[in-house]
C-alpha cells in the first residue's frame, strides 16, 4: 500500500517472552498452558517479604540477542521499578530497565522491496512479565475478572527500534526477521497466538519530501502478523483522512479491533501514567564483563542471514527457497537433515515449500509438530527416483505419511501403490488399448502426435494409475511407429 | 531472680546442668506475660501453645544446643508461617503468611520457644509504637512514657522480663532507639549481614534485621544464630561470619575511639549529654583513646532518610492493593474505587503521610531534586565514614538525644518533626550500612539513656567489644524497671 502524497514513519516495540526453564526471579515453571496460578510462589505472587533473585540465564539470553542485532552491551545489568497499580501486576510495581538497557544501538537487515535495508535497534531491555486477567463476559459489562499469575515474573524482553519501517509491508518483514533471528538463536518460541511474540507499533505520517516527524500513535493489540500489516494500513489511511481534513493528528494509544478492523481511540496522551521509575533496591546490578560478552559470542549459532547465504552458495537455491527454508530454525534444521541424504536440494526444497508446507498450515502445526521425519521424506524421493512410485502417488503417499507418521514403504505397500514397470506385464495391456482404439491409431499415424498422450492415459487408466508412464510411452511408440 | 528475668547465657547455663527445664522458662515468661501485658501491651499475637509444644518436645529430648528453650519474640513484621503477621496495620490484620521469614526458620531450625509477635509502628513506620493501629505499647520504665519504636514491643518485652530476647528490624534506628528507651542492648548489623527474606519491606536499602537482648553476651549469641548468606535474599553478603562470642573481651585499652560532635550540640538534653560524656570518660579511664570528630554531611542524614525511605516505601507497599491479600473493601463498584478504599481504610496516618512524601519524590519532574540528590548526599554520608574509620575503631554517639517521651508527646502534627529527629543519630548508620549498638550508658531522672557504638561495615566483633567492655565495666544492664508509674 503506497500514499502518493505522504510517507508513513513506524517503528515497532516487541516483547518476547524467553523461553528460561523458571522465571526471572523465583524458580517457579514458565510452561504455558498450565491450570491458572498453579505455577505461583510467594515472589511472583508480590507476597509480603518475598524477595527476588535474578536468574542470570535471563541475560544470558538477552545479551545474545543483543549481540545477534548487533547491539552494544552495557557493562552493567540494573533493574528498575515501574511503578503502576493494576490487579495482574502483584507487586504494583514491574521490574524493568529505565535508563540503562543492556543492549542498545543494533541494526536488523531486511529484504526490502527495494533491496536490503537497515532497520535501527534502539534498545533491547530486560524487565518481567505481568499476570493475566479472565474476565467474566466482555470487558466492559464483565462483573467481576479473575487474575492468573502463572505469566507473573515470566522472562521478557523488549526491543526497540528505531522509526526506521517506511511501509506496513516493511513492518511485516521486520518483525518476521526478528521473530526468525530470536527462534534461531533458541531464546524464545515466538508463538503471538500463546502470547510469547507481542507488538506495539508507533505510527505517523508527513508529507513526502519533509524531514520533521508527524504527530504519532501508538497501536496496541496486534496479535498476527497479519492483524499488524492491516492495523498499520488502516492507520495509515485514516491519519492521512485527518490531515486532508486539515486536522491535527493527536498523539494517543489506539487499539486495533480485529474484529470491526479497525484502530479505536485507547486514551490520550495527557492521561500517561507517571510510572515513578527508580532503581529497585531489592536487587543488586549484575556486572556484564567483556569475558561473559565473548563467551556468549562464541557460542551464538548460526543467525538466518549466514544462513540464507549458505543455502544459495553451497546449494544453488533460489533466493526465494533460501529465505523460506530460513524463516524458522526448525525448517532450516529439516532442510539440513534431509540434504546430508540426499543430494538434490531444490527438490528437498520444493517438498518442503510446497507439500509439507501445505500441509502444516492446513493443520496449523510447526514443522517442529510434523510425523514426517526428514528421513522419511528423503526415503520417499528414493521411492520416486527408484520409480517405485510416480511423482504423482508421491503426493498421496506424504499426505499418508503426514497424517499417520508410517514410513513411506509401508504405505506404499499397504495400499498396493508400487509402479508396474515391468514390461511384460505393461506390452498386453498396450495391445489391448490399441486394438480398442482403431481410429486414434490412424489419427496418430496421420501425423497427429497429440493423440499418443490419449493413449498413454487410457493405459493408465487401465492400471488405475499405477504404471510407469516413461515406459508406457515407450511401448505405445514402438507399437505404432512398428506398421 | 525469676527465671524470666535472667539473660539468655543464664538460663543456658541453667539448662545445660538440669537445674532447670524449658517448660519452667516458658512458664515464668507467661506468668509475667499475665501479670504485666494489660499495662504494657507489646504483644499482638500470643503463640502460647505452639511455645509449649515446642518446651515440651525439647524437655522429652532433654538437650539444649544453641538457643533451644529460650523464649523470644518477634516484631510482628517478620513472617511466620501460620501465624497471622500484622505489622500493627489494619490492612493485614487477618493476613497469615504461609512461609517463614529466613531469621524465623534459623530460630525454629534452633527450637527457640517462640511466644508472640509484638507490637510496632505500623509498617515499622514511627519512632514511638503509638502508629501501632491497635494500641500503643507503654515503657516498663514508666508506663506514661513511650518505649521507642518501631520495635517498641520487642523492647519492652525483653525490658519487662516477656521474652528473653526478641528480634525487630532497624531501618533508621527502629532496634537501637526503642533499645535506647527501654534499658536492653539492640544491635542493627550491617546491611546484607542478616537476610531480609520474610521481612514486610519498609525500605529496601534501609532495612536490617536486628537483636534486642538484656546484655551484650546474649547479643552475640543471638547474632550468632540469625547471621549469613541467604540465596533468597539478592542483597544479602556472602561473606564468613564469626563466632562473635570470641569478640567478648572485656578490654579495649588503645581502641581509638571518634566522638561525633554533631549529636552533642543543638536538640541534646542536658541529662542525656552530661550521662554520655560520663560514659566516654570510662571509655578513657579503660585505656581507650576518646577524641572529638566531626562528618561534615553527616547533618543531611536525616533530611536525606526521609526522601530515600518514604520513596522505597510508597513502592514496597503499593502492593497491599487489596487484590490478593489483606483488607479489600468489598462495597467498591470498580477497580479504582476498591483500590482508593482499601488503601484508605487499611493505612494509619503515618504510613499514608509517608507514601505521599515517597510518591512526590519519584514523580516525574521531583525525581532529580529530591531522590536522585538524596542518593547522592548518601554516598557523601558513606565517604564520611569511610574516611572516618581510616583512623578510628568505632564512632560514638548518644543514641537517642533524649530519654523515652511522654505518650501523646508528638501527637499532634506540627510535633512531628520532633519526633522524627527522635532518630537523628540512628539514621546515619543505615544510610551508610553500618553496623551499631546501642547499650544502657546510665540513666536520666531514672529512665535509660543509650551510648551508640557504630562500626566499620562487618566490623560487628569490633563493636561487641567495644559494647562488651563497657558493660563490664557498668552496671547498667543490671538495673530493673519497676513497671509502674512515675
Ligand atoms: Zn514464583
Amino acid at each position: 500500500m503506497v500514499l502518493p502524497n505522504y510517507e508513513a514513519v513506524i517503528g515497532l516495540e516487541v516483547h518476547v517472552e524467553l523461553k528460561t526453564q523458571s522465571k526471572i526471579f523465583c524458580s517457579c515453571s514458565t510452561a504455558f498452558g498450565a491450570e491458572p496460578n498453579t505455577q505461583v510462589c510467594p515472589v511472583c505472587a508480590g507476597m509480603p517479604g518475598a524477595l527476588p533473585v535474578l536468574n542470570r540465564q535471563v541475560v544470558e539470553f538477552a545479551i545474545k540477542t543483543g549481540l545477534a542485532l548487533n547491539c552494544e552491551i552495557a557493562g552493567m545489568s540494573k533493574y528498575d521499578r515501574k511503578n503502576y497499580f493494576y490487579p495482574d501486576l502483584p507487586k504494583a510495581y514491574q521490574v524493568s530497565q529505565y535508563d540503562q538497557p543492556i543492549c542498545r544501538t543494533g541494526y536488523l537487515e531486511i529484504e526490502a522491496e527495494e533491496g536490503k535495508k537497515r532497520i535501527g535497534i534502539n534498545r533491547v531491555h530486560i524487565e518481567e512479565d505481568a499476570g493475566k486477567l479472565i474476565h467474566q463476559g466482555a470487558i466492559t459489562t464483565s462483573s467481576y475478572s479473575l487474575v492468573d499469575l502463572n505469566r507473573s515474573g515470566v522472562p521478557l524482553l523488549e526491543i526497540v527500534s528505531e522509526p526506521d519501517l517506511r511501509t506496513p509491508r516493511e513492518a511485516c518483514l521486520y518483525l518476521e526477521k526478528l521473530r526468525s533471528v530470536l527462534l534461531f538463536l533458541g531464546v524464545s518460541d515466538c508463538k503471538m497466538e500463546e502470547g510469547s511474540l507481542r507488538c506495539d507499533a508507533n505510527i505517523s505520517i508527513r508529507p513526502r519530501g519533509e524531514t520533521r516527524l508527524g504527530t504519532k500513535a501508538e497501536i496496541k493489540n496486534m496479535n498476527s502478523f497479519r492483524s499488524l500489516e492491516r492495523a498499520l494500513e488502516y492507520e495509515l489511511t485514516r491519519q492521512m483522512e485527518v490531515l486532508e481534513d486539515g486536522e491535527e493528528v493527536v498523539q494517543e494509544t489506539r487499539t486495533w479491533d480485529e474484529g470491526q478492523q479497525a484502530t479505536f481511540s485507547m486514551r490520550s496522551k495527557e492521561e500517561a501514567d507517571d510510572y515513578r521509575y527508580f532503581p529497585d533496591p531489592d536487587l543488586v546490578p549484575v556486572v556484564v564483563d567483556q569475558e561473559w560478552v565473548q563467551r556468549v559470542r562464541e557460542s551464538l549459532p548460526e543467525l538466518p542471514d549466514a544462513a540464507r547465504q549458505r543455502l544459495m552458495e553451497q546449494y544453488e537455491l533460489p533466493a526465494y527457497d533460501a529465505g523460506v527454508l530460513t524463516m524458522t530454525r526448525d525448517t532450516l534444521d529439516f532442510f539440513d537433515e534431509c540434504i546430508r541424504h540426499y543430494d538434490d536440494a531444490k527438490v528437498v526444497s520444493n517438498w518442503i515449500m510446497g507439500e509439507m508446507s501445505r500441509l502444516l498450515n492446513q493443520h496449523n502445526l510447526e514443522i517442529s509438530a510434523s510425523q514426517v521425519s526428514p528421513s522419511a521424506l528423503v526415503r520417499m524421493l528414493r521411492l520416486i527416483d527408484e520409480g517405485t512410485i510416480s511423482g504423482k502417488m508421491a503426493k498421496t503417499v506424504f499426505e499418508e505419511m503426514f497424517t499417520t507418521g508410517k514410513e513411506p514403504d509401508v504405505i506404499v505397500k499397504e495400499k498396493g501403490m508400487t509402479q508396474i514397470s515391468d514390461e511384460s506385464a505393461l506390452e498386453p495391456l498396450v495391445v489391448q488399448v490399441l486394438e480398442a482404439n482403431p481410429e486414434v491409431v490412424e489419427d496418430y499415424r496421420g501425423g497427429k502426435t497429440k493423440a499418443l498422450g490419449f493413449l498413454v492415459g487410457q493405459v493408465m487408466k487401465a492400471t488405475r494409475g499405477q504404471a510407469n508412464p516413461k515406459l508406457v510411452n515407450q511401448i505405445l511408440k514402438r507399437h505404432l511407429d512398428k506398421s | 531472680m525469676e527465671l524470666c528475668g535472667l539473660t539468655v547465657h543464664e538460663l543456658k547455663d541453667k539448662l545445660k546442668k538440669r537445674e532447670i527445664s524449658a517448660a519452667d522458662i516458658l512458664d515464668s515468661c507467661l506468668q509475667r506475660t499475665h501479670q504485666v501485658e494489660e499495662q504494657v501491651k507489646a504483644f499482638i499475637t500470643i503463640t502460647e501453645e505452639t511455645a509449649r509444644e515446642t518446651a515440651r518436645v525439647l524437655d522429652e529430648k532433654g538437650e539444649y544446643p544453641g538457643l533451644a528453650g529460650i523464649v523470644c519474640g518477634l516484631k510482628d513484621n517478620l513472617c511466620t508461617r501460620g501465624v497471622r503477621t500484622t505489622c500493627a496495620s489494619r490492612m493485614l490484620e487477618d493476613f497469615v503468611p504461609g512461609y517463614d521469614a529466613t531469621v524465623v526458620k534459623k530460630l525454629k531450625a534452633q527450637q527457640a520457644v517462640i511466644l508472640g509477635k509484638l507490637n510496632m509502628d505500623e509498617f515499622a513506620m514511627g519512632s514511638s509504637t503509638e502508629y501501632s493501629s491497635f494500641y500503643p505499647t507503654r515503657n516498663p520504665w514508666d508506663l506514661k512514657r513511650v518505649p521507642g519504636g518501631s520495635s517498641g514491643g520487642a523492647a519492652a518485652a525483653v525490658a519487662a522480663g516477656q521474652v528473653i530476647y526478641a528480634l525487630g528490624t532497624d531501618t533508621g534506628g527502629s532496634v537501637r532507639q526503642p533499645a535506647a528507651f527501654c534499658g536492653v542492648v539492640g544491635m542493627k548489623p550491617t546491611y546484607g549481614r542478616v537476610s531480609r527474606s520474610g521481612v514486610v519491606g519498609f525500605a529496601s536499602s534501609l532495612d536490617q534485621v536486628g537483636t534486642i537482648t538484656r546484655d551484650v553476651t546474649d547479643c552475640a549469641l543471638v547474632l550468632n544464630q540469625i547471621a549469613g548468606y541467604d540465596h533468597m535474599d539478592s542483597t544479602s553478603a556472602n561473606l564468613e561470619v564469626l563466632d562473635y562470642t570470641s569478640s567478648l573481651v572485656p578490654e579495649i585499652k588503645g581502641f581509638k575511639v571518634g566522638v561525633l560532635q554533631e549529636y552533642f550540640q543543638e536538640g541534646i538534653h542536658p541529662g542525656v549529654k552530661e550521662t554520655i560524656k560520663r560514659a566516654l570518660l570510662k571509655m578513657e579511664e579503660m585505656g581507650a583513646i576518646v577524641e572529638e570528630i566531626s562528618l561534615p554531611h553527616i547533618k543531611y542524614a536525616l533530611p536525606t532518610y526521609y526522601i530515600i525511605a518514604p520513596a522505597e516505601a510508597s513502592s514496597n507497599l503499593a502492593r497491599f492493593d487489596g487484590v490478593r491479600y489483606g483488607l479489600r473493601d468489598l462495597e467498591a463498584d470498580n477497580v479504582e474505587e476498591m483500590y482508593i478504599n482499601s488503601r484508605s481504610l487499611g493505612f494509619g496516618p503515618e504510613v499514608k503521610r509517608r507514601i505521599m512524601l515517597g510518591t512526590y519524590v519519584l514523580s516525574a519532574g521531583y525525581f532529580d531534586a529530591y531522590y536522585l540528590k538524596a542518593l547522592k548526599v548518601r554516598r557523601l554520608i558513606k565517604n564520611d565514614f569511610d574516611r572516618a574509620f581510616e583512623k578510628y575503631d568505632v564512632l560514638v554517639t548518644p543514641t537517642v538525644p533524649t530519654a523515652a517521651f511522654k505518650l501523646q508527646e508528638h501527637a499532634r502534627d506540627e510535633d512531628l518533626l520532633a519526633m522524627y529527629r527522635s532518630d537523628i543519630a540512628t539514621v546515619p548508620a543505615n544510610m551508610a550500612g553500618l553496623p551499631a549498638i546501642s547499650v544502657p550508658g546510665g540513666f536520666v531522672d531514672e529512665m535509660p539513656v543509650g551510648l551508640q557504638i557504630i562500626g566499620k561495615a562487618f566490623a560487628e566483633d569490633t563493636i561487641l567489644r567495644v559494647a562488651y567492655a563497657f558493660e563490664q565495666h557498668t552496671d547498667y544492664t543490671a538495673r530493673k524497671p519497676s513497671l509502674g508509674v512515675k
